[in-house]
């Protein structure tokens, strides 16, 4: 318990209260807030689009191939963040085998560019969010689904409307756990879009820059993602005990 | 998208199946015609449910065929499958299923909503529905704040809504006490009346079975063995199941041409009546036969047999006394009898049943 508090504890002590005004006005950290909110909001959008269809599909179907399926999904869990940016560098790059196409044919360029940001976080962040709302819908009640099947809907009819409400409190979950950690990933960012202030400079990425230029300015910026950590808590408190388990 | 129908066109259901699931097979045909009820009566694992989805669309067929009105649901040979979403056929399960996030309206109005009513008509529908089923007061509330009883008018209007050709319940009381369950039972058979099409209802309850239904089908381990009006198959059980059901006492056994029938568990019974040579059954009900002390006299045509009391249990008027012997019996005798005649456990008896109360028939 101690070991987990005493660094947040120090880091409080240690924080330059008088000038925490003055180094959070500065423009480069709200440029990095903003930032960061954006591209975390983004990478959940994404998240969602993505990963709530594909969360269905481990969940649901039956078919060959869907245990490695699954491996692949949580994969980006447990493998070094770097790792992904430097595997999405390989793919996406400019001369990635996916990316040199992406170039010639469309003029998109993604690492190095705030959708490069966008990219890294959801692929770091996305399997938070498949794999709580897997579990919701693997608890979420089948004879429900069956009996709006008798009722006439559809497949999608029926995930949208008898599925999707019951596994509220988990979507919602998982995307709050989603956000926040893309907020917070640095590895696969840096690796894969880089530090350019304004542009790809994550808040995260930030910290670690002026840790080496201005130590009081890293606390202070670290204190505001302190800040937005306790935030989500807090928000999540009731969802969090609740989730999976259907209203 | 499922076509609305009226209630006017009532279709025939004609279904020769097999349906398997895992290691369960279900061999299956019968016919049910437009606003007939059958009964569908079996114990636990007799595939009763598994017929209810197979019908239902939730389950494929694996051999054969059925048919609703002359359209093919489900036909194995000609890769025929009609998923359940487009099947014009209403289920009602045994929990009700009903969707606990939308109250009683938006349930309701949930199956016109898929064939494409807007939110407002689909809403005018429900409440139509509802007002039929006497559940106008429950609109606005969840499922959750719903009653056992109102619980199972919801989950029918909900599939009334949907305005199908085939209804099937399962076991639609049993998740009710047994008070609801009268009032509602006398309902539920005023609404069965009403629906055109035909209905299946699985039941494992024999009052169910006999007030509700005009024809009975007993399935025991995916097959059928036996069909026939509630009381032909309470008069005449053709197995140890149904016999239990009905509380009659049931033995198989060969009528040689004088009229003895040596029984399949030992023991010879006689039976009046025309000469019927061959395996028959025979039934007794547990009323028609008396218990002595002593050995009865001769006098009409009887049997008498010996055995033993091994369990005395009280009805509400009357003693049913568990006797084994050659063959074993169910007695029941008034309370002041077993008085007289001192019986426990374990007292030796004489048993005796006229001819005339032993029912002879062909096994089905």
């Amino acid at each position: 318990m101690a070991f987990l508090l005493i660094p947040l504890v120090s880091m409080l002590i240690r924080a330059p209260w008088h000038g925490m005004r003055r180094l959070l006005a500065e423009s480069q950290v709200l440029t990095a807030l903003r930032l960061s909110l954006e591209c975390a909001s983004m990478a959940t959008v994404l998240a969602l689009v993505f990963g709530v269809p594909l969360a269905w599909v481990l969940a649901r179907l039956r078919f060959p191939g869907i245990g490695l399926l699954r491996a692949l999904v949580t994969l980006p869990l447990i493998l070094p963040p770097v790792v992904g940016g430097l595997a999405l560098l390989l793919a996406f790059g400019r001369s990635g085998w996916l990316g040199q196409y992406l170039d010639s044919w469309f003029g998109l360029t993604l690492p190095f560019t705030t959708a490069g940001v966008v990219v890294a976080e959801t692929f770091v962040a996305m399997p938070f969010l498949v794999v709580t709302v897997e579990g919701a819908i693997r608890s979420a009640d089948q004879g429900l689904e069956e009996a709006a099947a008798t009722l006439g809907a559809s497949r999608f009819v029926t995930f949208r409307r008898v599925t999707l409400p019951l596994i509220g409190p988990s979507l919602a979950a998982g995307s709050v756990l989603c956000w926040a950690r893309a907020l917070g990933e640095f590895g696969a960012t840096i690796t894969f879009a880089g530090n350019y202030p304004g542009t790809t400079q994550t808040m995260p990425i930030a910290v670690y820059n002026a840790l080496e230029t201005d130590p009081q300015a890293a606390i202070a910026l670290s204190l505001v993602l302190l800040l937005v950590a306790v935030i989500v808590l807090v928000s999540l408190r009731d969802r969090w005990l609740r989730a999976g388990s259907a209203p | 998208m499922t076509v609305v129908h009226t209630a006017e066109d009532g279709a025939n259901l004609e279904v020769d199946a097999v349906v398997e699931v895992a290691t369960f097979r279900l061999e299956l045909a019968c016919r049910v015609a437009a606003g007939e009820v059958l009964g569908v009566l079996g114990p636990n694992g007799a595939g009763k449910s598994t017929l209810l989805r197979a019908l239902a669309g939730l389950t494929a067929v694996s051999a054969g065929r059925i048919e609703l009105g002359g359209t093919v649901l489900d036909d194995a040979g000609a890769e025929v499958f009609v998923p359940a979403a487009s099947r014009p056929v209403g289920l009602l399960f045994q929990n009700y299923r009903l969707f606990p996030h939308l109250n009683v309206r938006d349930n309701v109005a949930f199956a016109p909503r898929c064939q494409g009513h807007g939110r407002r008509p689909a809403r005018q529908l429900a409440d139509s529905w509802l007002n039929r089923l006497g559940l106008a007061e429950f609109a606005g509330r969840k499922p959750a704040e719903l009653s056992g009883g109102q619980a199972q008018r919801v989950a029918l209007a909900r599939a009334l809504a949907a305005e199908p050709q085939l209804l099937l319940l399962d076991e639609p009381l049993a998740a009710l006490d047994a008070r609801t369950r009268l009032e509602v039972r006398a309902e539920l058979r005023r609404h069965l009346v009403a629906f055109a099409g035909p209905t299946l209802i699985v039941t494992h309850d024999p009052l169910e079975a006999m007030v509700m239904t005009d024809r009975l089908l007993v399935l025991e381990a995916g097959r059928v063995v036996q069909q026939g009006t509630p009381a032909e198959v309470a008069r005449q059980p053709a197995t140890q199941y149904v016999a239990k059901l009905v509380g009659l006492n049931l033995y198989a056994g060969t009528r040689s041409s004088g009229g003895a029938v040596a029984l399949d568990g030992g023991g010879v019974l006689t039976a009046a009546g025309e000469a019927l040579a061959g395996p028959v059954l025979l039934a007794i009900r547990p009323s028609a036969i008396a218990l002595h002390t002593t050995q009865p006299g001769h006098g009409s045509p009887r049997n008498v047999w010996q055995g033993r009391v091994i369990g005395l249990e009280l009805l509400t008027d009357r003693v049913r006394v568990q006797v084994d012997g050659e063959p074993p019996a169910l007695v029941d005798i008034t309370p002041s009898a077993v008085a007289e005649l001192g019986l426990v456990e374990g007292t030796p008896v004489w048993l005796s049943a006229k001819a005339t109360e032993v029912d002879c028939y062909p096994p089905s």
